[in-house]
């Protein structure tokens, strides 16, 4: 009978290899269906209209000459009376009509009486968001060596006998998801039946979100997302659009669709929290951090919370620390889980500091770094081994000079700058079922879905691999909430998951088919593998038979098995057993820059990219993963930012024209390397879309701070903050 | 507010005739009214170039063309790109070099690149990240759209030479 | 969009008369990376729309003996490879600038002269003054004008290829509705642009019904001249700021000269002083780092946006170095 685990390192057909996406050829040419090109006849098209102020009541709201537009529909109010609007853009009501044109024109009549209200939009400035009373305490911590000391006598004598102290300030604004398919859904009613091609993250979770507002059941509800045009975290909910475009299909028995414009998508559906830090940090002479003492802030929206306490500082857990963290209530929208949450923030404003260490000192930041892995944990001789790896990649050592002395080409200088990150990556709940046909044919089946990411490939390799065969033999069906139900995808669990309750499913589908062949190939079920498209005796090829061959004595119902993987359940607390999958994971990476001193202008020369990921599936998708991160990681550290107009809490750059994102002239050489020892393949598959986001921002200031021997506090390190920087002189 | 014309135009080859009023964008036509949904709506102001088409053999965003401009034109999309059921070399590339993820931009830049091609066989690096700036991705990372190019055009010159 | 009518005529005449037209509101569509965009927002609301790309003696890029004449419906990808442009390497790098492939297939001559301002108060409905002024001083100007920016406009004007033509010595032709025949009339391209008083006033000189049919480049006559873009990445994004150089050297010194800055002011920023500055004098890093910091003497940024005020000088200093063929020092 076939075995669950996984083989052996270097006896895999399939697993590790370079494999192309199977979705890739409808992508290719234009086939794939987003939920936006999912165009059913007689189809009514709905927006939204958005609220202009930050703050107000609404006093009155008028529908009534909207109705009465031609070729509008039916409207929906999102507000009513009496309601606070408390963000700029934020969705009042809904129209649907027969065109985009008179859909516009609907919106255009609403009339909407507001009483406008303060706000406050300003998260970089502590003292002004005290004194607005917009601020909340979101914890304090202090750990000492010596946990009897007083605290502030500790700190005081601990800073007094450093080689170096010093006070640092480092920030890193807002960003928005920016899907380029931005959220929204198109939804067929069909009697108490609806169907909602929802561009989601969650395909299992999101029916019962829809059914119980619109007064279904969650089995009356089939979600569907074949494709998805970016999601990053902020497409997990169905949320009040796919709510209403529900609504409106179920009303006016007609399909509608209903995607947020590219302003209300930036506006309303997920940003990332921003972090802003004070720190005051002691060091040895060596660059050993001795001590952190540290007050953070930020903001998360409406509700106000920081980054979380447990990424300050990142990675990085000095002997004595102190942090005390802030949140600030803004009016703005709520944030949403953005690859890694907090990791990148937490990453970007205490990596600098470390950074600022070496500088001060005049040591080389690799030094530093590794001279403070002592306090990383476990994890340290992994990162050792990354740095060295990525040292040689980058030609580290050759290209180093301390910080701000390098040798200047015109009014252009270079630099190095490094970070290290962590992340999970353990899987999520799934569950799947595995079928053969009497054909040969092999489906599988889950209620997950595949952001672009690999996901489909992915469970493809794990069945074609689990039932040796090629992995255009078999068909997956994903993107269905109708589907054996599977986890969000979200924090780097999916290929956790799905390879969990794949891999079973598979494997029990097929010792059910090896029970059937067994008396055919006059051998024990146990005696059997599925090796090359055959059915053996284990070991002995010459007493086979074809798969098909094999599928055929299945009879006339398919073969139809289950698999699932719960947390907690599956492996046990104190379970040491063999396993599919893991969690946690190391990374190192290294920025390369020329900054212009005149024009404060930075250039991307070079990016690599060291990553442990456990086992790695598909080889190909896997890299692609991690470029995709590193350009966003580019864009966050030099190009995009929300905007917002601290007098009217406008967000002003929420059209594309004006929220800068780096193209490709601009992202210089990328190197990724994947770090695979066997120690690595042996723990299993772990997820890889979180964690090679985290560094970038950290590693490219420290490369601008390398350049220029001055730090650029904030990050996106735009030019206009470069050049303040360097008249500044901080 | 009926004001409609008939507009009829060659698309991907075929003669198409359909009816649409001024206000209605090339993108809007292609997608809600001709089903060709290949062609992604982005940003609709022209800063993606996920709407990327040819128009007369030139790149246009196609959220700013107005279907009234399209009368007697020629335009390819994403759809047309592969011939006779062959896939073009530089779809080819972005399959086999993985240049997409989520795939929303993948239709945009596999136009643009084409376009760039049939203008410049041999682009260098540098000119093919110069052409392809009016693109936005969002999550594949650009480097390897800029190799699956560089792969699409030595195997287009590679075909040319031998055929 | 709201509805409007829609016309392509074939020739100037008929457009002008379409564009005069009393009864309706009427806009120029010359290529539409702009315009549209506007339209959906609702920010531009024509009744009537008249495409101009489709009239042929709009079209054609041509030589006169008072020098080179292109339509304003002339595309920019169509000038950047034009052989009667190569001596006018400011425009190329202008187009270069415009780092969407797309946007210079579409764009044409007149449209990216006339292009509205980027001010993102305008465009999200606040008015072309965003309440005269008001929104920008109070709120984010870091992307606002540094120079004639005391009375209610702060915008900064849009064209990319203004700069350069103006350096050039460029002027217009303008083609109005009269009594019987539409009225041709030549002037300087600076005097298009206009710093607006109020909202009643567009950032352009043009009335209803006027159109901008050519632009004459005078022949260049050994003029060096080059743009200089200081750019945040790459794509159709407007600059930070930018600069255009035309000088005319003789025997190492610099006989005339012409400086224009872009992005910094409502209307595209000739330095006189930057120009005078040259005079007599040869172009090396010293005139040219001079000149820049004599462009800049009576900036006045707003709170936002002093780092512009260094942007401008090295952009005016590069734009000099780049045009006499010398190394920038920067990107």
């Amino acid at each position: 009978m076939a075995e669950v685990f996984w083989p052996p390192q270097g006896s895999a057909s399939l697993l590790g290899g370079e494999h192309n996406r199977i979705d890739g050829l409808a992508k290719c040419i234009g086939s794939a269906k987003y939920a936006y090109d999912v165009v059913p006849d007689n189809m009514l098209v709905a927006s939204a209209l958005s609220c202009p102020h930050a703050h107000a009541t609404i006093r009155a709201i008028d529908l009534n000459a909207a109705r009465n537009m031609a070729g509008v529909v039916a409207v929906e109010p999102l507000k009513k009376e009496g309601d606070e609007i408390r963000w700029e853009g934020d969705l009042v009501a809904v129209v649907a009509g027969e065109t985009e044109a008179a859909v516009a024109e609907g919106l255009a009549a609403i009339k909407i009486e507001y009483e406008v209200l303060d706000h406050f939009v300003d998260d970089t400035d502590l003292d002004a968001a005290t004194e607005a009373n917009v601020t909340r305490p979101a914890g304090r911590n202090t750990q000492l060596q010596n946990r009897d000391e007083d605290a502030d006598q500790e700190f005081e004598r601990l800073f007094n006998e450093a080689a170096v102290t010093f006070e640092g300030h480092y920030g890193i604004n807002v960003i928005t998801h920016m899907c380029l398919e931005t959220h929204g859904s198109t939804c067929e009613s069909q009697g108490d039946k609806l169907v909602s091609h929802l561009s989601t993250q969650n395909v299992s979770g999101t029916p019962g979100q829809i059914a119980g507002p619109i007064g279904l059941t969650a089995q009356d509800v089939t979600v569907h997302c074949d494709y998805i045009g970016g999601g990053f975290g902020s497409k997990f909910a169905a949320d009040a659009w796919g709510v209403t475009c529900a609504q409106l299909a179920r009303n006016t028995g007609r399909p509608v669709k209903y995607m947020l414009t590219r302003s209300q998508e930036l506006k309303n559906a997920g940003n990332r929290p921003s972090g802003f830090l004070r720190a005051k940090i002691a060091a040895d002479k060596d660059g050993f951090v001795t001590a952190w003492d540290s007050a953070h802030w930020g903001t998360n929206g409406t509700s106000g919370a920081p980054v979380s306490q447990g990424v300050i500082p990142y990675v990085f857990n000095p002997p004595n620390r102190r942090r005390v963290a802030t949140g600030i209530r803004t009016n703005t929208s709520p944030a949403r889980a953005w690859r890694a949450p907090n990791h990148p923030q937490g990453c970007a404003i205490t990596q600098t500091a470390y950074d600022d260490v070496a500088r001060h000192l005049g040591l080389d930041s690799y030094d530093v770094f590794l001279r403070n892995l002592s306090t990383v944990g476990e994890r340290a001789p992994i990162y050792e081994d990354q740095m060295k790896l990525a040292a040689k990649l980058m030609d580290w050592k050759a290209k180093w000079h301390p910080h701000g002395k390098g040798g200047q080409d015109g009014s252009v200088v270079s630099g190095l700058g490094m970070a290290i990150h962590t992340w999970g990556g353990g899987p999520h709940a799934s569950r799947a079922t595995c079928k053969i046909h009497p054909d040969g044919g092999v489906e599988i089946f889950l209620g997950s879905q595949d952001l672009g990411t690999g996901t489909r490939t992915v469970i493809g390799l794990v069945v074609a691999e689990t039932l040796g065969l090629e992995l255009e033999q078999v068909s997956v069906q994903i993107g269905l909430s109708e589907y054996p139900s599977s986890g969000p995808s979200g924090g780097s669990t999916t290929v956790g998951g799905v390879s969990e309750s794949t891999r079973r499913a598979a494997t029990a589908a097929l010792n059910l088919l090896l029970t059937k062949v067994a008396p055919r190939l006059e051998a024990d079920a146990n005696q059997l593998e599925a090796v090359g498209g055959k059915i053996q005796i284990q070991g002995n090829q010459n007493r086979n038979i074809s798969w098909k061959e094999a599928c055929g004595q299945i009879g006339i119902s398919p073969i139809e098995a289950q698999g699932e993987y719960a947390p907690r359940v599956t492996y046990p607390r104190n379970y040491d057993g063999k396993r599919l999958t893991d969690n946690g994971v190391a990374g190192v990476q290294m920025a390369e820059v020329a900054v212009d001193t005149e024009t404060g202008v930075v250039k991307m020369k070079k990016f690599v990219a060291v990553q442990d990921i456990g086992l790695i599936i598909n080889r190909k998708t896997a890299r692609s993963q991690i470029y995709g991160a590193a350009i966003m990681g580019i864009a966050y550290a030099l190009f995009e930012e929300r905007i917002m107009d601290k007098a009217t809490g406008a967000f002003v750059n929420a059209e594309l024209a004006d929220y800068k994102l780096p193209r490709l002239g601009d992202t210089g050489e990328i190197v990724v390397e994947l770090y695979e020892p066997e120690s690595e393949y042996n723990r299993g598959v772990i997820g890889l879309g979180e964690p090679p986001v985290i560094s970038p921002g950290a590693a490219i200031s420290n490369a601008v701070c390398n350049a220029l021997g001055k730090r650029v506090s904030v990050l996106p390190i735009t030019p206009q903050r470069v050049l303040e920087a360097i008249s500044g002189g901080a | 507010m009926s004001n409609k014309h008939v507009i009829s135009l060659e698309l991907n080859g075929d003669a198409v005739e359909f009816l649409c009023e001024p206000r209605q964008t090339l993108l809007e036509v292609l997608r809600d009214i001709l089903h060709l949904t290949g062609t992604k709506e982005g940003c609709s102001n022209g800063n993606c170039g996920a709407c990327t088409v040819l128009f007369n053999g030139r790149p246009v965003v196609s959220c700013l063309v107005l279907a009234m401009e399209c009368e007697d034109a020629k335009i390819r999309t994403i759809e047309g790109v592969a011939c006779d059921g062959a896939l073009d070399e530089i779809q080819n590339a972005f399959l086999e070099g993985a240049a997409l993820q989520c795939g929303i931009c993948t239709p945009g830049f596999i136009v643009q690149a084409q376009a760039l091609l049939d203008e410049n066989p041999n682009p260098s690096e540098d000119e093919i990240r110069f052409y392809l700036a009016g693109n936005l991705c969002r999550c594949t990372g650009y480097d390897k759209i800029v190799r699956a190019v560089q792969a699409a055009a030595e195997q287009r010159r590679a075909a040319t030479t031998a055929g | 969009m709201k509805p409007f009518e829609y016309a392509a005529p074939r020739t100037e005449a008929e457009a002008v008369g379409l564009l005069a037209a009393d009864h309706v509101e009427t806009e120029v569509l010359a290529g539409g990376t702009d315009l549209i965009g506007l339209m959906k927002q609702m920010v531009v609301t024509p009744g009537r729309l008249v495409n101009v790309k489709e009239i042929p003696s709009m079209q054609a890029i041509s030589e006169t003996s008072d020098g080179v004449v292109i339509g304003a419906a002339a595309r920019l990808e169509d000038m950047a490879e034009h052989r009667l442009l190569t001596p006018f390497s400011s425009i190329g790098d202008a187009i270069v600038g415009i780092d969407s492939q797309q946007w210079q297939a579409q764009s044409t001559l007149g449209g990216e002269l006339l292009q509205r301002p980027r001010c993102w108060y305008f465009r999200s409905g606040a008015g072309l003054l965003a309440a005269n002024g008001k929104r920008v001083t109070e709120g984010d100007g870091r992307f606002h004008a540094i120079f004639a920016n005391s009375g209610p406009a702060k915008f900064v004007n849009a064209s990319r290829l203004a700069p350069a033509l103006i350096a050039l010595g460029a002027s217009i032709r303008i083609m109005s509705p009269g009594k019987e025949d539409a009225e041709v009339q030549t002037l300087p391209l600076a005097s298009l642009y206009r710093t607006p008083r109020d909202e009643s006033q567009r950032e352009n000189i043009l009335s209803k019904g006027q159109l901008v049919t050519h632009v004459l480049i005078p022949h260049p006559q050994s003029l060096a001249n080059a743009t200089y873009e200081v750019r945040h990445g790459s794509g159709p994004e407007a600059p930070l700021v930018a600069a255009s150089a035309a000088l005319q050297v003789q025997a190492g010194l610099v006989a005339k000269a012409r400086i224009v800055i872009g992005q910094v002011a409502p209307q595209p920023w000739e330095s006189s002083e930057a120009a005078e500055s040259l005079v007599g004098r040869p172009i090396d890093l010293v005139t040219a780092e001079q000149a820049g910091q004599l462009a800049v003497a009576a900036a006045s940024p707003l709170k936002d946006n002093a780092y512009k005020v260094q942007l401008a000088a090295v952009a005016v200093k590069r734009a000099i170095l780049k045009a006499a063929g010398l190394p920038t020092g920067g990107f």
